[in-house]
């Protein structure tokens, strides 16, 4: 097991106080929806960081394969439409027959035709060939589909499974995804691959947003099944009133009043469900976390982690010493990606729905590279620390930004011009924080807060 | 033969007119990231933030003329205030050149490392241009709004089919064309061009040949600032001012200059009209065009789309991957200004 240096502890502590502190301030409530978030984004992180902290990969897509994990909690957890499946079931199984057939087509083409021009010609000719013969079922197909029932279905829906299936189902289809990215994309040069990645990363989501067969499109996929239990059960339930009758025993003895005291219990039973809820989720996401921070800890410390840092450090020396620089590559993008699949899968189990429009590369892709920047690329620790610390400033900005201009317009009336203004546009600083905070870092400590650790071994 | 004159109306009228206005404002965005790239050698996420701030300002400008009763007749008000966006805009270049960027250049820090410092800088000016004007949508053309209406082209013809052309699409061509002549002429004429394509070549050699880099850097943000607030108030003039656009703007805008070759104008310009022309022409339904030119049992009974226009911005990547894989240099040579 590895041992952590004194100021990883300090980062350790701060992390945990901050959501004590956020606990008394605004509550356990809030703190605990903050912490979830935190918990993903720190997932999230570790898969951007594991690409990019090890081996230098760059990976802009991370919008695009949270969407991915996003599509696998819905295909898993929500229930089949099998009136769907009759109408188009049959169609879309010729096409994506079709589809396998075209791509077996080009590959066959590139063996046999060695002449580089007229391969390009007969592979574009069959492939608008194909593409023309597939839209024909494939239309048809999804025009049946999105008309079984509109309003509540028109789309295939999915396995009907338990939700919590479908993070590990979420990391499978993102590193799907990552790996025909990277068998196109991974030869290219740094900043290519980051704007290659990030265009990708839109197709994914424009796809996602109007395939309404696949994934409902963006009239959204609401009311997914939870992992945990609903607040009504829970406050229905006799050992849950149990509990909180002893968990707060000795307030509620305070009271004399008999129908104070049930009001005082009933009370204290919503709140409990709800911080119950919460705290389940909480320690779902820990579990996880916790299971992907100890294998990519393993991952680096073994020789195959030593052997990605010469391939960052040095490719050319790390090629020369037999190592497949491109091979390596491609196998640590889609283990990247496949982490943050699984992330964005577990992002739509918490909120229990799917919004394809949701997806922005400011939100889903800029912040979580903030994220890694930084915590410290090279560093798992760092990485968790990002994700907790930058997740935190982005919600607590808002309350922070409220406090500093009421301070600093403390003179001016409150139907000031200037002073509504700046308080009607307090979302937007959040923005300017994050800007700042990426630029100080990259400037007085360009290796993250908790830098990764130099080894000589 | 009115059929085919209907026909030519059609493809005018919806493919080769916002072609060339979108292609325009896209020729000018990439040109920018293109001059970022050849002479600071990274690429600049902030761009379309700084063509956004550059809109921003002309149209503060803009509201206070109209207040002031000020005009230019026929023309939009815009056109009065661009001069002062633009000023603005290269201030702004300055300014994070001197307080960001710098650093990293004297640092000699790898090209990603100025990338992700970029994305810093977007997000800074994302912040102040949401700041000052918000998230809402901002239409501000004013004076005549069509030079020809569809109505008056069908009485003037006497065709079927009616062309309308924007105000706004003229300008965009006809500034395009001043901005690229002068650009071009100054790169090859000029002895401060010359020193710039000088330095994009070859850095050593140019620095030893007397050429003061900062100088070189300095220019190149005013160039940069200049395209950026062009085009960013081109496009916003054109559709409508919205801060949110701007952001999906960079992707076309990177598109168009990696697919003409990234650190050569020439190439993004071309690559421009190319982005702009296979998103319009992928994305438009030809049921109308086959309905005049192919005779009566040929014509077709679907909407002959290629592609949805809901992935207008999915065609601009794909051309982008292609290219990549089969040219990753773009189609003209890339890396030399």
């Amino acid at each position: 097991m590895m041992k952590f240096e004194r100021y990883e502890w300090i980062a350790i502590a701060i992390m945990i106080s901050l959501f004590i502190f956020v606990g008394f301030i605004q509550g356990w409530s809030v703190s605990l929806v903050i912490l979830n978030m935190c918990i993903i984004s720190a997932i999230m992180t570790m898969g951007v960081n594991i690409s990019w902290g090890y081996a230098g990969v760059i990976n802009f897509g991370v919008m695009g394969f949270l969407a991915m994990g996003g599509l696998a909690a819905v295909i898993v957890s929500y229930p089949p439409i099998r009136e769907a499946w009759q109408v188009g079931g049959t169609g879309l199984g010729i096409s994506l027959i079709l589809l396998a057939m075209l791509v077996f087509a080009v590959m066959y083409i590139n063996k046999v035709v060695t002449k580089k021009s007229s391969k390009y010609w007969i592979n574009s000719i069959i492939i608008i060939l194909g593409i023309i013969i597939i839209r024909h079922f494939y239309l048809n197909a999804t025009a049946n589909i999105e008309d079984v029932n509109p309003a509540l279905a028109g789309f295939l829906g999915g396995l009907g499974l338990p939700i919590i299936f479908s993070w590990f189902v979420g990391g499978l289809f993102a590193a799907g995804v990552a790996f025909v990215i990277g068998k196109v994309a991974l030869g290219l040069r740094s900043d290519y691959l980051a704007i290659v990645t990030l265009g990708i990363s839109e197709i994914v989501v424009s796809v996602l947003k109007h395939e309404e067969w696949l994934s409902r499109g963006v009239k959204n996929v609401i009311g997914l099944k939870r992992p945990v239990p609903y607040e009504i059960d829970l406050q229905n339930a006799d050992w849950f009133i149990n509990l909180v009758t002893y968990l707060n025993s000795s307030k509620l003895n305070n009271v004399i009043d008999i129908n104070d005291r049930q009001q005082l219990l009933n009370n204290l039973i919503i709140d409990g469900s709800g911080i119950f809820v919460k705290l389940s989720y909480a320690i779902l996401f820990l579990i996880v976390m916790l299971i992907i921070f100890y294998f990519a800890n393993k991952a680096q410390l073994s020789p195959w982690g030593r052997m990605m840092r010469a391939i960052r450090d040095n490719e050319t020396a790390a090629n020369a010493m037999g190592k497949d620089v491109v091979k390596q590559h491609l196998i640590i993008f889609v283990i990247g990606a496949a982490i943050v699949g699984v992330a964005g899968a577990m992002l739509v189990t918490l909120d229990g729905l799917f919004t394809p429009s949701g997806y922005r590369p400011l939100r889903f892709t800029f912040i979580i590279w903030i994220m890694v920047i930084v915590g410290g690329s090279g560093n798992n620790l760092g990485a968790i620390f990002g994700g907790f610390v930058i997740w935190f400033a982005w919600i607590e900005a808002a309350p922070l930004t409220t406090f500093i201009i009421n301070q600093l317009t403390l003179g001016l009336e409150p139907t000031n011009a200037l002073k509504v203004h700046l308080l009607d546009s307090v979302p937007y600083f959040r923005y300017l924080f994050m800007g700042l905070i990426l630029l100080l870092i990259l400037r007085y400590r360009p290796k993250g807060i908790i830098p990764e650790r130099v080894r000589h071994s | 033969m009115i059929d085919f004159l209907n026909s030519l109306v059609v493809l005018l009228n919806f493919i080769i007119i916002p072609g060339l206005s979108y292609g325009s404002q896209l020729a000018l965005g990439a040109l920018g990231v293109t001059f970022v790239y050849a002479i600071l050698r990274f690429a600049n996420f902030a761009h379309g933030e700084i063509m956004s701030f550059g809109a921003m300002i002309t149209i503060l400008f803009t509201w206070f003329f109209q207040s002031q009763n000020i005009g230019l007749g026929i023309f939009p008000t815009a056109l009065l205030a661009l001069p002062i966006g633009i000023i603005a805009t290269i201030i702004l270049c300055i300014i994070s050149d001197k307080f960001v960027f710098q650093y990293y250049r004297h640092q000699k820090s790898v090209p990603v490392v100025l990338a992700m410092v970029s994305i810093g800088v977007m997000f800074v000016v994302n912040a102040i241009i949401r700041i000052i004007i918000g998230t809402e949508t901002i239409k501000f053309s004013d004076g005549q709004k069509f030079i020809m209406k569809a109505k008056q082209f069908k009485l003037m013809t006497g065709l079927n089919e009616g062309l309308a052309l924007k105000s706004s699409q003229v300008i965009t061509i006809f500034l395009t064309i001043i901005l690229l002549s002068f650009t071009f002429w100054f790169l090859q004429k000029t002895k401060t061009g010359k020193s710039m394509r000088a330095f994009s070549d070859n850095e050593d050699l140019a620095l030893l040949s007397g050429i003061n880099p900062d100088r070189v850097v300095f220019i190149t943000w005013m160039i940069v600032g200049v395209l950026a607030c062009v085009a960013g108030t081109l496009y916003g003039l054109d559709k409508s001012y919205k801060p949110i656009i701007y952001l999906n703007l960079v992707l076309p805008v990177f598109a168009s200059a990696i697919v003409g070759g990234i650190g050569n104008p020439f190439g993004a310009v071309v690559g421009g009209y190319v982005i702009a022309f296979s998103e319009i022409m992928i994305t438009y339904a030809y049921k109308k065009f086959f309905v005049y030119i192919l005779p009566g049992p040929l014509e077709p009974s679907g909407l002959v789309q290629l592609l949805s226009t809901d992935y207008k911005f999915a065609v601009s990547f794909t051309i982008l991957v292609i290219v990549l894989l089969i040219r990753p240099s773009g189609i003209f040579k890339g890396r030399v200004l």
